[in-house]
């Protein structure tokens, strides 16, 4: 059986007549249609190279073919046409670009159509089908005018279209046709294509083609359906369209996956792909038992590039992803742990947290002084410095490194009001974060300094409004971090559940028992202090029911966490 | 952004324009082979001082990349970095005993010189210090990257600069020519960038790594910027502002995307902490020619007295773009 090869070229001539080549001598008719917009010269010049190949191959007569205009239409048409009168032998037409690339011997998908027919192989879905159109047209392709082009006028062509929708402009698709659309590398059989070119309604079909837009995916999907008897509706040649629909291009260290996709052939080669040519132009055995195509590894390996340029990897920042500001797809890579005012009751927490949980646990990473990194390091992974100057010059940047630098790992980290505050609000929108706080914690310090009360008074204020600002936007509606809260009095009433749910928050697959708690500082005469406060005009709000006399009775007082977001 | 700060660039631009006409009597020619460069060469721009003991590896790197002929501008080099340029086939060389300082550090010497030559090319801009690595360069040429990148009619890619350094003291182990500098200078900071916005220009300003940790940590707003956009296919209208980090029109800034996605990105290795680095730094402090009265000299040589090693336990070796890559310096974007 034989199968004739049209090939449509519009660049790279010199490519196209080494693959024409490569399927005349296997002793399969091409012909060649050459864009019309190619000069006079490289044309001669693919004419004296293959001259040698009379006998096989063919130019047909030449149009000037635009992206998505008819013209590419009528070139397929005459050249198939010119195929069926010269060569009778041919069974199926095989429809190619000049940057096809054979990738199985024409012997191999001669005896594969031998063995079907009748078959038509071309892609050929319903407009309400498809879920790849761009532009977002489908049905309205075939029933609007499209005077302008939408590559060179795309503002003109978004307007017309606008212009039909509102008026409702319907053109009629000629009876018996039922609009198809599907990529336009297809393989026919003869009896199709026939009745499809000498059709005499052909005049009718094509008038009504030459005014829808990108009729190449549309002509011959369409009319297969009114004149096949057995349709295949996939394409045996490969073909994988990026977000924008243009073809992806193969390379050289594409070779392996080609080969092992069993298409028999592939768009679109890169021209100066050496090795790819070399390859797969090389005479090759014929007849081995070969699977049916299937593209799997090219799939995923083009599908994990469109994921990568659409959504991109989720915490990252970087020169050619930087997101605004809630569109990041995840503010950051991993989920983390923000522990405010536990540190300050239990001096050992970071101690027992990284024992319990087996996490990373840092001190006050926005400390005033310093970036208190775990095991008081001065430069941590990804080379971050624990300079508050660096830090402080853009916190987010120091946030999102750092959890990008250290994922898959959950980082925890101490937090308090005295702390750098300018990454709050990102933190609170941040469904990785999750907020542990005991409020009024921070007084603890101060209380266990021992200054004079006159000094410590304007500071407790201040650190007051801090933590109140930060329970604040904690409430907000937007909130997304996982926020837990206890006042310090609730806290030391039973610090035993607070402790529990804090622990299974940070490391939950682990889902540690807590059995102990660590030990917790002297608290005798705080109440007595928080008095004091009181008695000298600043009013402790956050503290809770906070007993005078330090002392806890454990029955009358139940302490819940509670879940703010 | 409004009819007033479209016309203010707009302004700017040809400002940019007419320091590069005036500049243009700085130069004289030494070697012009401009005749010989066909449709669609690659081009390489780049301004140079006394950096011959580099070039041999450098032209080596880019010639096998692909590039198709290079611009020199020589700044008063005494080394015989300008005899031996002239001599080669693809390179044409112009001299200049003028001010790279006025000149606004070459940009003005550059930008001349690709308006009259590069309209219609591929054009890198590079210093000889950086080494330009891009997704698949193992694998595939530069002429497969801009060819895909006109397919997706983008006009320009941005390649951070990423400082490249030694393990110990810099300058422990000498650099011969024709070495490749990053078998002494294999290391680097993985993940301690830090980028913001400009509105104005649009362009990201990236600073940190090495140099903003070990040089910087007092005064971070003074590190020098990282985010360059060296690749682009020009037109004779376009304009670098400063060094290769800005270009005008602004939409060449847009090589980010803003919506999550990521677009293809490059990276430009940067050898500047060779041994001689010491020698450099002295001079250009004495010459006062750099950025801000050669500010970042300054700080350089003030804490290189005191701690010479920039290498951390958490520096990173280099490998090639594929970890470059997955540490998410660079990316791939949608091209496979």
């Amino acid at each position: 059986m034989t199968v004739g090869f049209v090939m449509l070229c519009h660049t790279a001539l010199d490519r196209a007549a080494e693959v024409a080549r490569h399927w005349a001598q296997q002793g399969h008719p091409v012909v060649i249609h050459v864009d019309a917009r190619i000069r006079p010269r490289p044309f001669r010049e693919l004419r004296t190279a293959l001259a040698d190949q009379r006998k096989l191959i063919r130019f047909s007569p030449r149009h000037r073919c635009h992206w998505g205009s008819w013209n590419l239409v009528a070139a397929t048409q005459d050249a198939s046409a010119l195929m069926l009168k010269e060569f009778p032998q041919v069974q199926h037409v095989f429809l190619a670009s000049g940057a096809c690339l054979p990738l199985r011997p024409a012997g191999d998908l001669a005896a594969y159509l031998a063995e079907r027919p009748r078959t038509d192989f071309i892609e050929s879905v319903t407009t309400s089908e498809v879920g790849w159109t761009i532009g977002g047209l489908d049905i309205e392709r075939f029933q609007f005018f499209f005077p302008f082009s939408w590559r060179r006028h795309r503002r003109l062509f978004d307007l017309a279209v606008r212009a039909q929708r509102r008026l409702r402009v319907r053109r009629r698709v000629p009876e018996g046709l039922v609009p198809h659309l599907g990529s336009q590398w297809w393989c026919l059989s003869r009896p199709t294509l026939e009745a499809i070119l000498q059709s005499p309604d052909r005049p009718r079909h094509d008038a009504y083609f030459k005014r829808v837009w990108i009729p190449d995916e549309s002509y011959f999907q369409t009319l297969v359906r009114r004149y096949s008897t057995q349709i295949e509706s996939r394409s045996l040649t490969l073909f994988k369209f990026d977000h924008q629909g243009k073809p992806h291009i193969f390379y050289d260290d594409h070779l392996s996956l080609l080969r092992r996709s069993d298409y028999f052939a592939a768009r679109k080669a890169w021209p100066h792909a050496d090795k790819l040519y070399d390859a797969f132009l090389r005479p090759q055995a014929t007849g081995e038992p070969r699977a049916e195509p299937n593209p799997g590894r090219i799939d995923r390996l083009f599908t994990a590039a469109k994921e990568r340029r659409l959504k991109g990897r989720a915490g990252l920042y970087m020169q050619s992803r930087f997101p605004t500001d809630n569109f990041e797809n995840g503010k950051t890579a991993v989920s983390y742990s923000v522990f405010q005012g536990f540190s300050e009751v239990m001096p050992g927490f970071i101690d027992w947290l990284t024992h319990v949980t087996e996490t990373r646990v840092h001190g006050h990473l926005f400390g005033p002084e310093r970036a208190e990194f775990a095991g008081g390091e001065s430069i941590y992974r990804g080379g971050l410095s624990d300079s508050a100057r660096l830090r402080d010059y853009n916190p987010k940047s120091f946030l999102t490194n750092l959890i990008w630098n250290t994922r898959p790992e959950h980082q925890c980290f101490m937090f308090g009001p005295a702390d750098n505050q300018k990454v709050n609000a990102f933190m609170a929108a941040d469904p990785n974060a999750r907020f542990a706080i005991i409020t009024g914690a921070w007084a603890v310090p101060l209380y266990r300094s021992g200054q004079p009360l006159e000094e410590i008074r304007s500071e407790a204020a201040r650190l007051q409004r801090v933590e109140m600002e930060l329970l604040d936007l904690l409430n907000q509606h937007w909130t997304k971090a996982r926020v837990r809260v206890w006042s310090l009095a609730e806290f030391l009433g039973h610090p035993m559940e607070p402790l529990q749910t804090v622990v299974e928050d940070t490391a939950p697959r682990l889902r540690p028992r807590v059995t102990s708690v660590p030990p917790l500082v002297d608290l005798t005469g705080f109440g007595a202090f928080l008095q004091s406060l009181r008695n000298h005009g600043m009013q402790p709000l956050v503290m809770g029911d906070y007993p005078a006399n330090d002392l806890f009775h454990s029955d009358d007082q139940q302490s819940r966490p509670y879940l703010v977001s | 952004m409004g009819l007033v700060s479209t016309l203010q660039l707009r302004l700017r631009r040809e400002m940019w324009h007419l320091r590069a006409r005036r500049r243009a009597g700085d130069l004289s020619v030494v070697a012009n082979r401009t005749g010989r460069i066909q449709r669609g060469d690659i081009l390489l721009f780049c301004t140079l001082r006394n950096e011959r003991v580099r070039l041999p590896f450098f032209l080596d790197y880019y010639r096998r990349m692909g590039v198709n002929h290079f611009f020199f501008v020589d700044n008063n080099s005494d080394d015989g970095s300008r005899e031996y340029l002239a001599r080669q086939d693809d390179i044409s060389v112009w001299g200049t005993q003028d001010s790279y300082k006025r000149a606004h550090f070459g940009v003005d010497w550059l930008n001349g010189l690709q308006r009259r030559h590069a309209h219609g090319h591929w054009c890198l801009t590079v210093d000889v210090d950086e080494f330009f690595v891009y997704p698949f360069c193992d694998m595939r040429p530069l002429r497969a990257l801009t060819d895909w990148l006109e397919s997706c009619s983008i006009r320009s890619m941005s390649a951070m600069l990423l400082d490249m350094y030694p393990q110990g003291p810099i300058g422990a182990r000498p650099y011969r020519e024709g070495q490749d500098p990053f078998e002494i200078a294999c290391w680097f900071d993985s993940g301690n960038y830090l980028i913001s916005r400009n509105g104005q220009y649009g362009n990201l300003w990236i600073q940190g790594g090495p140099r903003g940790r070990a040089f910087f940590a007092d005064a971070p707003k003074s590190a020098p910027a990282l985010n360059k956009i060296p690749l682009v296919r020009w037109h004779r209208n376009y304009a670098y502002v400063s060094s290769t980090h800005m270009m005008l029109p602004r939409g060449l800034n847009n090589v980010y995307d803003r919506w999550g996605g990521e677009k293809a990105s490059a990276c430009l290795l940067h050898a500047k902490f060779l041994d001689t680095f010491g020698a450099k730094a002295e001079e250009e402090i004495r010459r006062g020619e750099h950025y801000a009265q050669s500010r970042e000299y300054i700080a350089y040589k003030e804490r290189m007295a005191q701690e010479p090693d920039l290498w951390t336990r958490w520096s990173e070796q280099y490998v090639n773009w594929r970890q470059l890559e997955i540490l998410g310096l660079m990316s791939k974007g949608n091209w496979a």
